[in-house]
């Protein structure tokens, strides 16, 4: 059961991001990429991590997905006019993404402790947000802080960024 | 059941996908969003070695740590770089990365 899901949320992960590649038109990238992020919580959900993929469904599809269409909006893309293909930008990234693939597939098929099974979980260890804020107020505080700290000066240098003349 | 390096492999075809995104395409609101999909590869072999790494039966919550502080930094990124984005059309009127070449060598 939990490889079927597996395969399915991983497909649809792949394929989504195939999408945001391959398509043409700003508005259906982005609607790719939210798919994409959405099967990538569901990917979290089957590795018993809950409260990460609530969050990457509230943040990173929501929140953040929102943002990008609303600035597509504002910006009033169109699909791109056809332009000739860059043949070197092709083979260039070709030849790294297969480099890249054929190393990792080589790595992992050279350590068995990779392709051990899912360990089994203690039958108490049920509450999974209960010990991420345990986690994150005991020994992740001081991190906690200074990541408020840099949202704040990253809304205050969004509001800089956008007035209308800059100085 | 699965073992870990299916998940690591998918992660990896992810982080490839989007790589591959940022190198071929040439628009910069699609370059930008190829970016976060490879951070979201990186989180999902974080959360996946947090599974398969057990400490006394609890998946090991430092990891997913580090993926909670990821997505809160990936989303301050987008928030300025959209800011950037923007206030680059407002001057050059286009995200095509061929027309924006007054810094090339």
């Amino acid at each position: 059961m939990q490889l079927t899901l597996f395969w399915i949320f991983s497909l649809l992960m792949i394929l989504f991001a195939l999408g945001v590649v391959s398509l043409r038109s700003p508005i259906s990238c982005a609607l790719s990429l939210v798919g994409s992020f959405l099967a990538l919580a569901a990917l979290f959900v089957t590795l018993d991590a809950f409260f990460i993929g609530i969050i990457q469904v509230l943040v990173a599809a929501g929140a953040v997905m929102v943002l990008f269409l609303f600035i597509i909006m504002l910006l009033n893309l169109q699909a791109e006019e056809r332009r000739p293909v860059k043949l070197s930008a092709m083979v260039g990234a070709g030849a790294i993404i297969f480099c890249f693939i054929k190393l990792l597939a080589e790595v992992i098929a050279a350590s068995p402790l990779l392709s051990r099974p899912i360990p089994l979980l203690q039958e108490t260890a049920t509450n999974d947000i209960a010990m991420i804020g345990t986690t994150l107020f005991r020994s992740f505080n001081l991190p906690f802080q200074i990541i408020g700290v840099l949202l704040l000066v990253a809304t205050v240098g969004v509001v800089l960024l956008s007035r209308r003349t800059l100085k | 059941m699965i073992p870990l390096s299916h998940y690591l492999m998918v992660s990896g075809l992810l982080f490839a996908l989007g790589l591959g995104g940022v190198m071929v395409r040439r628009n910069l609101i699609i370059i930008f969003m190829c970016l976060e999909m490879m951070l979201s590869a990186a989180n999902l072999s974080l959360v996946a070695f947090a599974r398969y790494g057990l400490i006394e039966g609890h998946p090991n919550y430092e990891g997913q740590m580090l993926v909670f502080f990821i997505i809160t930094v990936a989303a301050a990124e987008v928030a300025l770089g959209l800011a950037i984005i923007v206030a680059l059309f407002r001057k050059e009127q286009t995200t095509h990365t061929e027309d924006l070449n007054s810094m090339k060598f």
